[in-house]
This record gives structure tokens, sequence and C-alpha cells, in this order.
């Protein structure tokens, strides 16, 4: 194991097939394909972030401040009313309670402490649904680093209440007004600020994408996310195994979290759940597992949402943080092998998921765990089973979606949640 | 003799080389700007093959290329607009563009059609030398079509003299880590440019991102073979009606009246 943790260790690596090789790959998927301008940086990176992710002091200074900073471990709750409804014991683990509000906040607390290793003094970042880019901000004016976050247009104007969030932090917002103007744009935007800025900035990437080594650094962040899991169903269930792990899949940060220290035990089932927007097949959604074929975005060969020309098609999803029409490359070999499941819940099925918990268990969800919460109704769960979902965020962000979408039909069907 | 080297062995300084997007200003202007590039007395093209993500580029080719993209440009067009292109055109031309619509289109069938146009080289910016030699430095081979390697200030001596064993026709210096079409002092790139000449490189030198007039064009040439203008030529491309006359201007403009291309003069 690496990154030594702060909590109890059942000592078990995943194995190595599931470890990106010397080059960056997964299987098929992963690389580094990247203009030589970024050629230094990523290079950088790729030679130190090991040695630096093992160093003790980095790895007591990572975990006491995500114990003391984030908030950590995050509670594992098992969800009664929820587990009567879909027939197993289903447990929350609650990424939504970290400061911030999403699992977020793992990845940037550890890549603001790399970065300062690597004697970087400014930071820069993608966001979609603004919470990786509040999260960097925080990070940023608690090591007191410049900051600067880029968000595509759309997603500034229907996420507004992060952006006033990361201004109030410090952090510069820049909108990003090219393509579809939502996540992958920023994206783009954040790699051409990268270039232009080789020596002393840092990138700071949101999920499990971008080039060889961001897939497997964020993954390796993120991995606190089942090393607490494993512990905590111990503890409470005698059992350090559940049989279903659910997580939303954007990038696949929150996901790779939380299957990585199972993706070793084939007796744990996978899901992954993408966004089907208004349906995979209308036009409008982000299922890159289904819609999508190999390609390269971002510095990453993975599946892709692409034009039969190799143009990469503009997705669509209700939640700003699932609208990305590819997938980090260990989903693409989780997916490509098997190991992994991937399914799709529509806007519709998100938002009725949204209402179901916040009326069951009291939580407000986010949109994009909202998704993976959606699809708990199309698997066939025996009553004893263990079934983690992955709250990776808290609704705040998304009320305004949630208010404008409130019908009266969804208003009484939640209020009598019991279905045959 | 591949035309990049054939070029390289007859005009040894002062090479010009120009970029512009496929499918700009008008869909079905890629023939006419490059015929227009060839009479005012560019040496070589460029021709950038639009795509959805460009990475390195900046607003002013980044707009070009989703001009050309919305009005229907794909890479299989760009062929058939360049089928009958060495019925007149005697100049080297390279393709120019990122990896993904090439992969899309499939390596080798590709680099076939590149053969069967007459196309010289090609320049993909996201193909990192290890992916290449891994995995496609034999497609090209068997092709005879060259891939045109990029350094930066930032690229280690080592990496450079690998780059140039890899290289086909020349090397790419881009003249600054920065996206095309951003403005920096040239003059503080000289010192860039000496140094990898001095490296005594078996392949010819040519600088791009950054080189906008004339001024600027003759001091890089006083460093190295010759440089590449792409994101100045979209400009005045974009401002025009009438793309064969503003090629013309401008290109007439960079070479300067007294100064015919060809001309050894330092
Ligand atoms: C709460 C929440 N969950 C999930 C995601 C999707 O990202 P990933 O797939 O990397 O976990 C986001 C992205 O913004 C998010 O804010």
């Amino acid at each position: 194991m690496e990154n030594e943790q702060p909590y109890q260790e059942i000592s078990q690596a995943p194995r190595l097939d599931w470890q990106v090789n010397g080059r960056g790959y997964y299987g098929d998927f992963g690389g580094a394909f990247i203009p030589e301008m970024l050629h230094p940086n990523v290079e950088e990176l790729r030679n130190r972030y090991r040695s630096i992710l093992e160093d003790s002091g980095f790895q007591e200074e990572f975990a006491g401040l995500l114990r003391d900073y984030v908030g950590r471990p995050s509670p594992l709750y098992e969800a009664r009313r929820l587990s009567e409804k879909y027939g197993a014991r289903i447990f929350l683990k609650r990424e939504d309670l970290n400061h911030t509000g999403a699992h977020k906040i793992n990845n940037t607390v550890g890549q603001i402490l790399l970065a300062r290793r690597l004697g970087k003094t400014r930071i820069i970042a993608e966001t979609g649904a603004g919470q990786h880019g509040v999260a960097t901000a925080t990070v940023c004016a608690l090591m007191n680093m410049e900051c600067v976050v880029y968000m595509g247009a759309v997603d500034m104007a229907r996420q507004a209440p992060n952006v006033a969030r990361m201004e109030m932090l410090g952090a510069k917002v820049v909108p990003v007004q090219s393509g579809s103007r939502t996540l992958k744009d920023a994206t783009n935007e954040a790699i051409r600020d990268w270039i232009n800025h080789p020596l002393d900035t840092h990138y700071i990437i949101g999920s499990v994408v971008g080039p060889h080594p961001y897939p497997d650094l964020v993954a390796r962040f993120q991995s606190v996310i089942s090393r607490e899991i494993r512990n905590q169903l111990e503890e409470r269930t005698g059992q350090p195994n559940p049989d279903w792990l659910v997580a939303c899949v954007g990038g696949g940060s929150n996901a790779a979290g939380t299957f990585y220290h199972y993706l070793d035990i084939p007796s744990v089932k996978l899901v992954g759940v993408e966004a089907a927007g208004k349906g995979i097949h209308s036009g409008a959604s982000a299922a890159s597992t289904v819609l999508g074929r190999p390609g390269i975005i971002h510095g990453s060969r993975t599946l892709l949402m692409q034009t039969p020309d190799g143009q990469i098609t503009e997705p669509y999803s209700i939640s700003a943080g699932l609208d990305y029409p590819g997938i980090g490359p260990l989903h693409a070999a989780l997916f490509q092998s098997g190991r992994a499941t991937y399914l799709q819940a529509t806007d519709a099925e998100a938002l009725e998921a949204a209402f179901e918990l916040t009326r069951l268990e009291g939580i407000i969800p986010a949109l994009e765990p909202a998704h993976a919460l959606a699809k708990l109704k199309s698997l066939s769960f025996h009553p004893d089973e263990v079934v983690v979902v992955c709250l990776s965020g808290r609704g705040d962000k998304d009320l305004e979606t949630y208010i404008r979408n409130l019908p009266e039909k969804l208003k009484t069907e939640s209020k009598s949640p019991g279905k045959p | 003799m591949n035309r990049i080297d054939q070029l390289f062995c007859e005009k040894d300084q002062r090479v010009l080389s120009v970029y512009f997007t496929a499918g700009y200003p008008r869909l079905n202007d890629t023939f006419l700007v490059l015929e227009g590039l060839q009479e005012s007395g560019a040496d070589l093209v460029e021709v950038g093959i639009p795509f959805s993500d460009p990475i390195a580029d900046g607003p002013v080719i980044q707009e070009s290329g989703s001009r050309a993209l919305s009005q229907g440009m794909t890479l299989e067009l760009l062929f058939s607009q360049l089928r009958d292109c060495r019925r007149s055109i005697r100049i080297p031309i390279l393709l120019m563009g990122y990896l993904n619509p090439v992969l899309q289109y499939g390596m080798e069938p590709f680099l076939r059609r590149c053969v069967e146009t007459g196309i010289d080289g090609v320049i993909l910016p996201d193909l990192p030398l290890e992916e290449y030699e891994i995995q496609y430095r034999k497609l090209f081979q068997d092709q005879g079509i060259y891939l045109v390697f990029m350094i930066t200030p930032e690229t280690s001596p080592e990496r450079i003299r690998a780059m140039d064993r890899a290289t086909g026709g020349f090397l790419y210096l881009v003249s600054s880590s920065s996206t095309t079409g951003k403005e920096k002092d040239l003059g503080r790139q000289f010192s860039y440019f000496d140094r990898v000449a001095r490296m005594g490189l078996s392949h010819p030198l040519v600088a791009g991102f950054g080189i906008r007039n004339q001024k600027d064009f003759r001091e890089a040439c006083k460093h190295i073979q010759g440089v590449v203008i792409g994101t100045a030529f979209i400009e005045a491309l974009s401002g025009s009606e009438d793309p064969r006359q503003a090629t013309a201007d401008f290109i007439s403009g960079i070479l300067g009246p007294s100064t015919p291309a060809g001309s050894k003069s330092k």
C-alpha cells in the first residue's frame, strides 16, 4: 500500500491488473497524449508523485487534514427506510458531510500538499458543478495560494451559488465560452492555461481523468473512501466486504474511490451509474459506456462520445457534475473487462430518487449521487445483502433545480413511498 | 525524395511555412488558399484538420476550427478537396491536427490517403514521442510519410536528440511554452534557437507559435532555417471577403516586395 492511512488498516492492495502500468495504462486505456509543451510538467508529476505520496511526512499531513479539516472518517449510515423499500441492508457513505459538501475535497487536499512539495505557487482547476472548484478554492485559501478556476458559462449560470462561494474564497473564476460551455470546455481551457504557465502552476484536475499520472493520483487520494468503508462495515456487520457498491460516474472519481480496495475482490459487485440525460439515445445524454468508442480526450485514451469523424460530442445531463463525454480510463477498463457494471439514470429518474431520499431519510442529495440512488430499483437484491451507495455530495447547490422540478405528482408519490 | 527534404536541400534559409485551417473561411476555400500560398511564395504549407477540442490552440485558431466544423468540414472532405492538388501544387504539404480524428479514421487508412493525395508529412501535437515509437513509427515509415516533432525551450537536450532521430523533414521549435497566437517577446527566444542550432542536429529547424510579421520572420531566420506563421494569417483571412487576395497581400507583407522568395541574402 502506498499512501498509508490514519485508520486501522487491513493491508490488501488491489491486484496489479487494476493499477496503471509504467506507461499509465489500465489495459487498453489511459496513457499520456499530451503536447510537448506539457511534457515537463506531466513528467515531473509522473516521476515524483509516488515518492511524495509514500513519504511519511506527507501521509501524516494528509491524514491530519482529512481528519481535522475535512471531518473524516465520513459516517457510514445505515438507511433503514431506504433499506426497507429496496429489500436489502443499504448503507450510505456520507461524503456529503465532508467540508465543502462533496468527496471532491479528498483529492484537492492531497493535490495541494503535492503542489507545495513540487514548489508550485499557482493553482488552476476546472469545474462543472462547482464542487471541485469550491474544494480547490478552499484548499488554496487554506494554503494561501493563488487560485484560478475555469468554469463553463452554462455551468456558471446553473450553479451560481458555487461561483459566489469560490469568489468569496478568493479564487478567480474564469467563464469559458468555447464549445458547449460546460465541463469539457472548462477542462480544455485549464489545460491551455497550464501550457502557458508551465513553471509556477499546478493543475488540480477534479476527477480520475486526464493524462497519466492524474487518473492514478486522484484514485489514490479518493481511495480513502473504500478504506473507511471496509473498516466501518467490519465494525457494523462483522464483515469488511459488502455485496454491492453503487456510485455515480461523471469522470469517475467518487466511484474509483468507492471501488478502490474492492477491485480485487470478485464477490463485491461494482455498479457505476452514468447520466442518461433525457434518455440514452435521445441525443441529450452523457452515457459514455453505451455511446462511447475508444478515443482520446484530455490526454487519455478512454471511452468517449464522439462523431464518426472523431469530433467530441457535447454531452448533456441535468447534473453539471456528470456532464462529461468520457469516463476515466480505469472505468473504461473495468467496463471492458466486465469487472464493473455501468447503468444509466435519466434526469427524471435522478430527480425522483433525490425526492425519495429526502422524504425517506431526511437527506437532500446532490443531483450526481441521486443518479446512483435511482438505480437501486433496477438491481435485484437478496434481503440480507449489504449495499453501499456513495452519497458523493449534498444537494444545497441543486436546490434551485429541485424547486423548479417539484411537481405535485412527485410530492404526493414521495409521501407514500411504499411500493409493492 | 520526400518534398520536404527536397525543399531544405534547395533552400536552407528563410523558409516560410504557413498554417491555415481547412474549410476556412468558407468550406470550399481550402484549395484556393493553398494555391494562393504557393503563388505568393510560401515554401511549405500546414493544412489544419479542425477538431472540436484543440487544447494547444489559442482563440484565433480555435475559432477558425469551430467555424470550419460548423460549415461541415471533415477529414474525408479534406482529402477530397485536396484530391487533385498535385496537378498544380509543387510545394510540400503537411496535415496538422489532433490525434483523435486521425485515430477514428484509422491511422493506416489515414496514411494511405495521405500518400494518394500527395501529402508529405503530418504534425500531431498530442501524439508524444513514446507513443509514436511504440505504436505508429512503423506505419509512418512503411508509407513514407513524415511525422514532424515539436520541441520547446524546456525540452531536455537528450529528448531533443531523440526527437531529431524520430522526426521527419525538420524539427518544429515551439517558440515558447504557449498555445498558438500568444504574443511573446520573440527576442527572448533567440538564445533558445541558437542553443538548439548549436547542437549539430541532423534536421533543419523551423520555429512556430508567436511569429506574426516580416520583422519577426527576418529576425528569427537569422537563427534557424525557417518559421511557421499561423494565427496572424488566420486573422488576415478572417477579416477578408477575398481569401486569394488576402493571402497574396499577407505573404507579400511577410516576404517583402524587395525580397523575392528564395533569396539567399541574410
Ligand atoms: C457531488 C458530486 N458527485 C459526483 C461528481 C462527479 O464526479 P466524479 O465522477 O469524478 O465523482 C461531482 C462532480 O462535480 C459531484 O459534485
